[in-house]
């Protein structure tokens, strides 16, 4: 896609009145004002001053206010390529208000000790949390966990290439069985976690269970046993998501040329070598925007662990979420809760970029 | 008659290696549904599980009965529970009240932010696909990264931020403070879909559009929205399945007013001596909206996600 150069051309036949321009420049300072105004009003009224506000919301509704004006100001200073900067103009401001912000406010948090349920409020302690994540053996446990589940969309992307091959071949009621792979998705984590965990999983009478029994697992237990724990909530976490994986492999596979496969069909290959020889390479740049997909929704993984194990048993399935979640819940100390998860950000980015990196040395074909 | 006894005699005889292939033909049908309906079985026996359970009562969930009419009756206890069962549907009652809270809360919040993100995510992308840009040193390829990448940010980051901000804000535990962040959770998506979108419409038709007058926005509004307009809607669906299943900024940010349906349906699997029916019954409430727009609207849900991934 070629990202560089206006693709649409348009003449621009501005000439922008100095009456105009100036009354865009005023326009933006007045509301850039009334943004310090009130900021400066709730400081006031922070330190002592009571002037009758009860919480910072008014800030909101100046910057609201000053962020359509910082729109509108495009058009009346600029012109035309004031209204094509509006196209991502909104989306900017969205973003940079909703993440870049509350990042450099949850960096100055990372460094305090700050009791949401204490009267204190904040207090800046160094390095402290720093040290006592270096020290929390539950934390490197939970990023060791990580490990284990990231390694496990390895045997979710042989299931679901599978079932995309399955569902590329020449059946009928493609349709059908096209819904039924996809309902999964549709559910939510959390009535996942009752649906297997609590119910299905349960031991009495937990249809899985009896089929344990059946299969020769005389107390099936799904939930005590660390690596057995960990395994069933990969399995429910591959459940919900292995759709997503088929869905686009078998996007790939129907975007795939027919005749590479007919020509392979000709020169005698049988299903296994054509497979193996043609479809799996031609498929290697839809299976890897697959499973870095896959990677990052798993990277985020919580909510069945949260409502099913709770992180148990001994920490034994806790990802970083959800422990940093327990973290919170138990002691309601935001400080140290969001150092952790500054710490997993960088950590993240780290892997991501590396692996991207690695993406792109190993599909980028010899010239 | 006669013309229909001769058929019985085979006009055509298969020799030995005809039959040798059809028999590997037939292997390999009984392979390729043999898989398929046992992962349509492991697909669908939880759904149909949760839905039975809900009709169950206490000696049927014991004894693991399993199909409705043949080894238990069916009852509407779990449904009583919630007041949604015939009877008890005329009735007031607390729980139904609640339940119809929290579906409407989830609702408003999930169409809302889906709305929001489409629109803001639809007129980026559209920007990115046709004009270049220069905000400092970042140009248009920059751009597109900068808004993919809050796709791995993952939501533990914000959150605890969120929960200082919102508290100073006074949009704790209020919709319009889950719908900004539900919206940012989508937003990537759906710019990640609808670049792919405007991408593959020809900028001729704007061209022609603008020589008969239109401004670049008219142009947008009059002529390439409807053309998006099925992406577009790939996208909504693909953000009201996240939103509306979203746990996690619910169950730190809501606690009375905002609280939405996956928070109560959490809160009820935590609390001890939990009746399954009843449970049951309300899993099959939270699940069965999606459970309707993923047979209904199966086609949008899988153009969306497959957008983008095929070059």
């Amino acid at each position: 896609m070629n990202l560089e150069g206006d693709l649409l051309h348009t003449v621009q036949p501005d000439n922008i009145s100095d009456r105009r321009k100036r009354l865009g420049r005023i326009l933006f300072w007045s509301a850039s004002a009334l943004v310090v105004l009130v900021g400066a009003l709730l400081v006031l009224d922070d330190f002592g001053h009571d002037l009758g506000f009860t919480s910072w919301r008014p800030l909101l509704y100046a910057y609201v206010i000053w962020a359509v004006v910082l729109c509108a100001v495009q058009v009346i200073e600029r012109g035309e390529s004031g209204k094509r900067a509006l196209f991502v103009l909104p989306a900017t401001l969205f973003v940079i208000s909703m993440v870049v912000f509350p990042l450099l406010f949850g960096l100055s948090i990372a460094f305090s000790d700050w009791n949401l349920s204490s009267l204190d409020g904040q207090k800046f302690n160094g390095f402290d949390n720093v040290v006592a994540m270096w020290n929390d053996a539950f934390y490197w446990n939970a990023l060791k966990n990580m490990v284990y589940y990231v390694a496990a969309i390895g045997v979710e992307y042989a299931i679901a290439f599978g079932l995309a091959l399955l569902l590329n071949a020449d059946i009928r009621a493609r349709k059908f069985f096209r819904v039924a792979i996809l309902l999964p998705l549709m559910l939510s984590p959390v009535a996942v976690s009752w649906m297997f965990g609590k119910s299905m999983m349960e031991i009495r009478f937990g249809p899985l269970a009896n089929l344990a029994k059946f299969l020769g697992w005389n107390q099936p237990a799904f939930f005590s046993d660390p690596m057995i724990a960990r395994l069933s909530i990969m399995v429910m976490d591959a459940w919900t998501w292995i759709p997503l994986m088929v869905v686009i492999l078998l996007a790939g596979l129907q975007a795939m040329d027919k005749e590479v496969q007919e020509a392979a069909k000709v020169d005698g290959a049988n299903a296994w070598q054509s497979f193996w020889a043609i479809t799996f390479p031609l498929m290697i740049p839809v299976s890897v925007t697959a499973i870095v997909i896959r990677i990052i929704f798993k990277l985020k993984l919580a909510d069945i662990i949260i409502n099913v194990t709770s992180g148990g048993p001994g920490g034994a399935t806790d990802s970083v979420t959800s422990f940093i979640f327990r973290e919170y819940r138990d002691r309601s100390n935001v400080g140290y809760g969001t150092m952790l998860a500054m710490v997993y950000l960088v950590l993240i980015i780290v892997f991501i970029t590396a692996l991207l990196a690695l993406v792109n040395r190993l599909t980028k074909r010899p010239a | 008659m006669t013309l229909a006894q001769t058929r019985d005699e085979p006009i055509f005889l298969d020799t030995e290696a005809d039959l040798a292939h059809r028999a590997k033909w037939w292997t390999g049908r009984v392979f390729v549904y043999g898989a398929l309906l046992l992962w349509t079985v492991i697909c669908l026996f939880p759904i149909y599980w949760t839905i039975t359970t809900s009709f169950k009562l206490a000696p049927d969930v014991m004894r693991g009965n399993l199909v409705p009419f043949w080894d238990f009756t069916p009852a509407w206890r779990g449904w009583q529970g919630l007041g949604l069962s015939p009877e008890t549907l005329m009735q007031t009652s607390t729980v139904r009240e609640e339940f119809m809270k929290r579906f409407l809360n989830s609702v408003i919040t999930s169409l809302s932010a889906s709305a929001l993100a489409v629109a803001l995510g639809s007129l980026a992308a559209y920007g990115l696909s046709r004009f270049s840009y220069r905000f400092g040193y970042m140009k248009n390829a920059d751009i597109s990264f900068f808004f993919l990448s809050q796709l791995i940010l993952p939501p533990v980051v914000l959150a605890l931020p969120f929960l200082v901000l919102y508290r100073e804000l006074d949009l704790l535990d209020t919709r319009i403070g889950l719908i900004l962040l539900y919206t940012l959770t989508v937003l990537p998506i759906v710019i990640w879909i609808m670049r792919d979108q405007f991408a593959a419409i020809p900028t001729e038709l704007e061209e022609a559009a603008m020589v008969d007058g239109l401004g670049v926005w008219g142009a947008f509004f009059h002529i390439v929205l409807p053309i998006a307009l099925p992406g577009m809607v790939a996208a909504f669906i693909l953000s009201l399945v996240l939103c509306w299943n979203e746990y996690f900024f619910a169950a730190l940010l809501t606690s009375t007013e905002a609280k939405t349906l996956p928070v109560m349906v959490a809160s009820q699997t935590g609390s001890q001596g939990i009746n399954w029916w009843s449970m049951a019954a309300l899993s099959t409430a939270a699940i069965a909206p999606l459970v309707v727009i993923g047979i209904v609207l199966e086609r949008y849900i899988i153009k969306g996600m497959a957008a983008g991934a095929v070059k």
